[in-house]
């Protein structure tokens, strides 16, 4: 079909359908049990995978013995290093590629061999019956020691991964020599682990040399072209399905080394194979938030004026590039009004498992150090917290060539009606006063703002819309639901659009056979770079619809307007025809709408924005923190739905109690190498008890008329931005001692309690 | 915690370690030792065994199954009946995705052996269905938006069911702890606090 020109639609002033608090579509899906995973595919015949990894955190295979293995009961196939097959390489980030099962394994997880079996269990009977001989090397585990002299090298030529990175506006010497305060602090946050709840993994099944994976994924088409890519397969003979998937983070934007395991183990056989990780296997092996090492110098005027920013960062991503140090600047580089910045982050290798992008990568560390310090000048120079902000609003976006301003930036109004919903001024009084009366609990209040570097979207994304003659609609996108409830928004464009109810509207997605081609769900992309394309195709329809009533009401399509299902005329009311009583609808079966993602606007930015303000309790004995009330001042342009909105501000919040209070991966890094904590038990993420009863979601609604056709932006990774640095500074408020290290729990802050103590 | 108690052990973590010594005999246990070597050794398997005839009873049906004694319910739940309503988050105990009742009381099914869930009454999210129709639990998770991936979903269902059977007017409180075995990685535990209580009103009538 050729892409005609079509008129660009007005932005909508009053909505029926857009903004309302509506259940999710696929509601009953999810709460019946009807909805399948990929995890909970069965095939007819199939079998079940396991892979064995490499215990060590860096080591050479020398000899890998699988002979009693392959006679194990229900042993289909064995594959592993030096046979698995021709030449399959799996390439990384600046055309670095390994072997599929190398035997230089540079992490503790790596593939050494995999094993397709009639059970599970007799799979991992299998596993443990291969007696591999590795010679046990080096290894570098902190990677604040991996450029130290004689430091192992994970890979020849160093440990750098890449180019120190230097950005620099201004000059940082001139502006600190014009503030009034200089203040200079090093802050740390520990690597976190995605763990989403649906293990990572697919389940395989050819048809002679056409390729069918159920994968869970948060984009089935960059699965498609990793496979496709790796096994030397047309895109076509790749087939990807992921309609429900249980979570991923940004650790499912890519296929696995599973995926290709699964496929091979699959050809062998001849037989479709189930391969999902143990969870211990995704602590280890399938992304994790890098530790960030930063030192940030800031430098402010009595008034409140920034003078001068300079950040360093030191992170990694883990045994290969991956992009440790992403984005870990970003903030400090254009969150406030600065002339003088400077940043530098230094990318290293160490043998750990590779970081994969982490909702918001960089963001969240980032807002770690550059919202404490903010809340430290604040301190120094005497003005409140949110005042200072107030006085550095960033008028456009100064760290992008050409500072080009943003479509709409609601900074102000987060900090202004998030600090006055949330009662800050009267909150800081009580706190205070409580703290006077001493005791062992101790209260404070603290806040803290971020944008989002993305969250605008953008094309290519191609939607198509069919509308059927009884006026029930079909929609096909090839984006997944990766749980923040996409399929609900577009439907309710469709219904906004069409007048159809969202019940009447089935939804087609995420398979590559069959829908539409579409970027990854990642990014808090999705609803700005979809919902636009499906406006767009509801339109086609629409306007296709009115041609046609017209011509069976002998007027102008111009004068007719479409409302509840039927099509009247402007002008006579008397002209009216439902859809379903069309004839020409009735004989041609369908109205099929096209839409596609037009340009973002020229020379403009659309981020997200927010401030998050909230209460803790610290007792300062046992140093338990619990955060006992939390507001979230979001600004994403329209909220196109208040239900699954709130649920995204709830869910990232939970997040960021997670990065300041209780995620920490640990490395053995003086004695293994090994991660130690790689279960739920030893690696907590926040549980039912860890988390605010409420959170209040105050969304901030400019009209974005140039962001896109429908003015919404990006919510998931924006809302988690923030969060760990407003707990930090409520702490700080109650205890009066700054933690610039993550997690704040007992552990880390007994030790400090007793120390002061001591001091008297 | 559980009112009835398996004379075993504790009863919400299904088979206690006892126990289980005794289902797979004292010689199916291989001890691991510890060499030192680099050489990983075959140790720690265990030998294939005779499959075992059971009968389970799993949402008012009788299912007779030829299992190894070692395969946890979760499995045979989902990979032999096709019950994928219950869901695998991490076969060890820490998650709760694979919440089921057994005899009325929140249990983790991958660790509860199919064999030990014998002669039981076992529900599953299936189980809640009336026919086409959501249960009271379901349709208040439906309509407070209390998941996002909808993963970990069966099992907080199925923890608030559990609650709601034994204590039908619960706290927020008592809310909060009936579903703190329950991880949901999303994050949506305020919208589970409110779907509970709302589930509580549909259920009273």
């Amino acid at each position: 079909m050729m892409r005609e020109e079509r008129e660009t639609p007005k932005p909508w002033k009053k909505t029926e359908v857009i903004g309302k608090p509506i259940p999710r579509v696929d509601a009953y899906d999810r709460v019946s049990g009807s909805a399948i995973y990929p995890s909970d595919i069965s095939l007819p015949d199939m079998l079940y995978g396991a892979i064995l990894r490499c215990p060590h955190a860096h080591a050479k295979v020398l000899n890998i013995d699988s002979r009693e293995a392959e006679k194990m009961p229900g042993v289909m196939a064995v594959i592993k290093v030096g046979t698995n097959g021709p030449d399959v390489e799996w390439p990384y980030l600046r055309g670095l590629k390994t072997k599929l099962f190398d035997p230089h394994c540079r992490h503790e997880g790596e593939e050494v061999a995999a094993v397709a079996a009639e059970s599970p269990y007799q799979a991992w009977d299998a596993i443990k019956a291969i007696k591999v001989k590795y010679e046990i090397l080096p290894f570098v585990a902190d990677e604040r020691k991996a450029l130290e002299s004689g430091a192992p090298a994970v890979h020849e030529g160093g440990n750098r991964s890449g180019e120190t990175q230097i950005y620099e506006r201004g000059n940082v010497e001139r502006g600190f020599a014009e503030a009034d305060v200089v203040l200079e602090e090093t802050y740390r946050t520990e690597s976190e682990l995605h763990t989403p709840m649906e293990l990572h993994g697919c389940v395989a099944k050819w048809n002679g040399d056409r390729l069918t994976v159920w994968e869970s994924t948060q984009g089935v088409y960059g699965v498609q072209a990793r496979v496709a890519e790796v096994l030397g397969l047309p895109l076509v003979n790749v087939r990807v399905i992921g309609s429900y998937m249980g979570g991923g983070f940004g650790s499912k934007l890519q296929a696995g080394k599973y995926t290709i395991v699964a496929a091979l183990l699959a050809k062998k056989t001849g037989r479709a194979v189930k391969m999902f990780l143990t969870r211990e296997e995704t602590f280890l092996c399938v992304g994790n938030r890098p530790a960030s090492n930063m030192t940030l110098k800031a430098g402010v005027k009595r008034g409140g004026v920034l003078t001068a920013l300079e950040f360093s960062c030191i992170g990694t991503g883990g045994a290969y590039p991956a992009g440790g140090t992403s984005l870990v600047d970003w903030l400090v580089r254009d969150l406030y009004q600065c002339p003088n910045v400077r940043t530098k982050l230094t990318d290293v290798y160490i043998n750990a498992g590779p970081s994969r992008p982490c909702r918001a990568p960089g963001h969240p560390q980032g807002a770690w150090a550059l919202e404490q310090m903010i809340d430290a000048l604040a301190e120094t120079i005497k003005m409140d917290p949110v005042e200072l902000r107030l006085k550095n609003i960033p008028l456009y976006s100064q760290a992008r060539e050409g500072n080009p301003p943003y479509t709409s930036t609601g900074l102000k109004e987060c900090l202004e009606q998030g600090s006055k919903a949330f009662g800050w001024k009267e909150a800081l009084r009580k706190a205070f006063e409580a703290n006077t009366r001493g005791g062992t609990i101790r209260r404070g209040v603290g806040m803290a703002s971020g944008l989002w570097v993305a969250g605008g979207g953008g094309p290519p994304c191609t939607i198509i819309i069919r509308l059927f003659s009884d006026g029930s609609v079909n929609l096909n996108m090839g984006a997944s639901d990766i749980g923040t409830g996409t399929k609900t928004v577009m439907a309710m464009v469709v219904s906004e659009e069409l007048g159809v109810p969202v019940n009447n509207i089935q939804i087609e997605h995420a398979d590559t056979g069959t829908t539409q081609y579409a970027t990854p769900s990642g990014g808090s992309k999705t609803v700005p770079t979809e919902a636009p394309a499906v406006r767009a195709a509801a339109l086609h329809v629409k306007q296709q619809l009115l041609e046609m009533a017209g011509r069976e009401l002998k007027t102008e399509a111009g004068q007719l307007n479409l409302k509840n299902g039927e099509i009247l005329s402007i002008i006579d009311p008397t002209k009216k025809i439902k859809i379903s009583g069309l004839s020409e609808l009735k004989r041609q079966g369908v109205i099929l709408g096209v839409g596609y993602r037009g340009p973002n606007p020229d020379k403009k930015v659309v981020n997200p924005f927010a401030a998050q303000f909230c209460e803790v309790e610290v007792n300062i004995q046992t140093g338990e923190v619990k955060v006992l009330r939390f507001l979230a001042a979001q600004e994403s342009g329209r909220v196109m739905n208040r239900l699954t909105y709130e649920n995204q501000v709830v869910g990232g919040v939970t997040w960021g109690v997670g990065l300041a209070m209780t995620e920490s991966r640990i490395l053995d890094a003086k004695q293994t190498g090994k991660m130690v904590n790689r279960n739920w038990h030893d690696y907590k993420i926040p549980t039912a008890l860890d988390v605010p009863a409420e959170v209040i979601s105050l969304p901030i609604e400019p009209e974005d008329t140039e962001a896109n056709t429908t003015g919404a932006k990006g919510l998931g990774e924006p809302v988690t931005i923030p969060t760990a640095a407003a707990i930090a500074n409520a702490v700080y408020h109650a205890i009066g001692i700054r933690i610039t290290g993550t997690p704040i729990n007992p552990l880390t802050l007994s030790p400090l309690f007793s120390a002061r103590r001591k001091e008297g | 915690m559980g009112k009835k108690k398996d004379e075993d052990g504790p009863s919400r973590l299904g088979v206690s370690r006892r126990g289980f010594f005794k289902l797979m005999g004292a010689g199916a246990v291989v001890s691991v030792a510890k060499t030192g070597s680099a050489v990983e050794s075959a140790a720690g398997v265990i030998k294939p065994v005779e499959m075992t005839k059971i009968k389970l009873f799993i949402n008012g049906r009788s299912h007779r199954l030829l299992v190894e004694p070692r395969w946890s319910l979760l499995f045979v739940l989902r990979e032999k009946l096709g019950l994928t309503g219950t869901k695998v988050g991490c076969e060890r105990g820490e998650c709760g995705a694979c919440t089921v009742l057994i005899d009325g009381l929140p249990r983790y099914a991958c660790m509860t052996l199919a064999v030990e869930a014998v002669d039981k009454e076992i529900t599953t999210l299936e189980g809640l269905m009336k026919g086409e129709e959501l249960g009271p639990v379901q349709q208040a998770f439906l309509e407070h938006d209390a998941f996002q991936c909808g993963y970990c979903t069966p099992g907080q269902i199925m923890a608030v069911e559990g609650l709601l059977r034994s204590n039908p007017n619960p706290s927020l409180e008592e809310i909060r702890h009936a579903v703190s075995g329950n991880l949901c990685r999303c994050g949506t535990y305020a919208h589970i606090f409110k779907a509970a209580q709302r589930a509580a009103e549909l259920r009273r009538g």
